[in-house]
């Protein structure tokens, strides 16, 4: 161990007057899968398009498997592979004629191509699909094939970018499974996300990114101990108990409690999750009737708003062209 | 953890099955540019199967052009339209050629907006591959467009003196330039942002560059500056070698031209074409 597979320092990009990536610092050590978590247009697609050798950093000095993007690019490009947020296949054509595209680039013989093309649709369930345009394809469908598509020689470190957005849960799920299973076999993941347990499930370390900085880095149980475990969600019967609810609740879980526009709602930010039993057990005890209550991990949002003060906004992206 | 059984519909991602063929990868020598080349070429191929309906270009312009021109100014212009036709067709194929090469930045401009290309950048192949791949394919648009230029012609009474000989070098030639030519437009549609603007633009340029030859005219009866700008304009130059070949003469010093414009053409563009290929976002 101690290898790293990704080493960038003061990484910088802008486009125009906006800065895209602005000073970003990673190590990443080989194996394992790395997240990298921030909202829409936190710079995201922009480093990994960076450490892909797509686009050339204003500044600052990334190494990828000990290559430099800028001065090794073609030793980084034949090293990893990239599948992007958008259909990084050629959605005209048939899944197998994508793979087998690949393969001949990628310098296998038709024979051989259109073997390992078949080898590769059969283990992604997309045999039967096989011969379909993909712009036929359910979007679970197309996100196997374009990882597919990553796999088609092997490589020491692949990004992901964006892997399961707009996937419903059982793709989501799947796409888990093979980056389990890619991790498996020895090789190293980048992913960006914008769920933070996406990044929870499957990554050994996450750096948090926003408005193009690393504004934390360590593995999700470091994390949440900066931010909080989560949040509990209480709701009663009865608005006009709320007030006594709040001061139940503040006392026993010794945090901040926030009164919600919901005027029979109370949510506090919780630090150990234990006391929550304690508390609703303290609420029956005083009388005051709990319809609903719910445990839940802090979202992007709450995280943000402990790492930064200020809630993630939505910014327009002018990175995703 | 693995497969559950919701997921029956599709066949599931099993770690075996991953695991096998993550094995079973191997990583052969990396091909030389040629062959990078013609597998991007075959991509256009697979496009031309898949999406039959952007073929529509290369038959709709050339059968209307020749229809139009040869009727509507034949008479005028040289007496008869049998006549003008043995002038015009040659002049016509140059001319529905030169307009079906605009349609390769128009195409490039959209295909390279999308996640795959930069797929193709993230590859180590030789980089202008994927460019002169989608050219290359473009050569059996060019060909089919001239292919219907001349049997319309043939239906309508031109003969050519030179007889297949000459208007298979004269095609032949053709193809080259417009090859060479293409270079201009994948460069336009690297710089503008949208397929619109490429169209736009490309048309600012075809239009002056078609017209301002000897395509449809003998330029003889035109004022002094024009005659000169047309002299240095190579769409003339084309439009006069394929009229000689197809014509049974074989005018070597503007078969010279021609080439010598087509690289240069090439050698200018080419390089820009690159240089943005290669810095854009």
């Amino acid at each position: 161990m101690g290898k790293l597979a990704i080493e960038t320092r003061g990484l910088k990009k802008s486009f125009g007057k906006t800065h895209a990536v602005a000073g970003v610092d990673l190590a990443v050590s080989a194996g394992g899968v790395y997240g990298v978590l921030g909202p829409n247009g936190a710079g995201k697609t922009t480093t990994i398009r960076m450490l892909a050798t797509l686009l050339r950093p204003d500044a600052g000095e990334a190494q990828v498997l000990g290559y430099d993007v800028v001065r090794d690019a073609r030793s980084v490009r034949t090293r990893v592979s990239l599948t992007g947020q958008f259909a990084s296949v050629d959605e005209d054509l048939t899944g197998v004629e994508n793979l087998l595209l690949l393969a001949r680039l990628l310098g296998y013989s038709r024979p051989r191509g259109r073997r390992r093309a078949a080898d590769l649709l059969d283990a992604f369930g997309l045999a039967n699909a096989a011969d379909r345009q993909v712009k036929k394809y359910s979007g679970g469908m197309r996100r196997r094939i374009d990882i597919a598509a990553s796999l088609v020689v092997p490589s020491e470190l692949i990004f992901l970018d964006e892997p399961t957005t707009g996937l419903d849960p059982r793709s989501r799920n799947q796409v888990w499974e093979i980056v389990r299973g890619l991790v498996a076999e020895g090789t190293t993941v980048l992913l960006t996300t914008q769920y933070l347990d996406e990044a929870d499930q499957l990554a050994d370390r996450i750096a948090v990114i926003d408005h193009g900085k690393v504004i934390a880095e360590g593995s999700s149980g470091q994390l949440k101990a900066s931010f909080g475990a989560g949040s509990l969600h209480v709701r009663l019967r009865a608005p006009e108990q709320r007030a006594e609810a709040e001061r139940v609740l503040a006392g026993v879980l010794e945090v901040q409690v926030e009164p919600s526009t919901d005027p029979v709602a109370l949510s506090a930010r919780i630090s150990d999750p234990e006391r929550v039993a304690r508390a609703l057990a303290e609420l029956s005890r005083g009388g005051i009737d709990v319809t609903e209550f719910a445990l839940g991990q802090p979202s992007l949002d709450e995280v943000f708003l402990a790492l930064t003060g200020h809630p993630s906004e939505e910014t327009p992206k002018e990175d995703a062209a | 953890m693995n497969a559950t059984s919701a997921e029956q519909a599709s066949p599931p991602v099993t770690e075996d099955a991953l695991r096998g063929v993550l094995l079973a990868g191997e990583r052969p020598p990396r091909p030389g540019p040629v062959s990078t080349s013609l597998t991007f070429g075959w991509r256009a191929l697979l496009k031309i199967k898949h999406v039959p309906e952007q073929l529509v270009d290369v038959t709709m312009f050339p059968i209307m052009f020749t229809l139009m021109f040869a009727y509507l100014f034949g008479g005028a212009l040289a007496g008869s339209t049998q006549e003008y036709l043995q002038f015009l067709l040659p002049g016509i194929l140059v001319q529905a050629n030169v307009m079906i090469t605009m349609n390769t930045g128009i195409t490039l401009n959209t295909d390279i907006q999308k996640g795959v290309f930069d797929r193709f950048r993230s590859l180590p192949v030789w980089r202008p591959s994927p460019l002169v791949g989608a050219l290359l394919g473009d050569l059996v648009r060019y060909s089919i467009g001239s292919a219907i230029v001349i049997m319309l012609g043939l239906v309508l009474g031109f003969r050519p003196e030179g007889g297949a000989v000459g208007v298979v070098l004269s095609v032949a030639l053709l193809l080259v330039f417009s090859f060479c030519l293409s270079w201009l437009w994948t460069m336009l549609s690297l710089i503008l942002r949208t397929p619109n603007s490429v169209a736009g633009v490309s048309m600012m340029v075809m239009f002056p560059l078609t017209f301002v030859s000897n395509i449809f005219v003998d330029p003889k009866t035109m004022p002094g500056w024009l005659q000169a700008v047309i002299e240095v304009n190579p769409i003339t130059h084309l439009a006069t070698v394929v009229r000689g070949l197809m014509h049974g003469s074989v005018p070597a010093g503007e078969i010279g031209w021609v080439l010598v414009s087509s690289v240069l053409l090439v050698a200018v563009f080419g390089p820009i074409t690159m240089v943005l290929y290669r810095n854009k976002k």
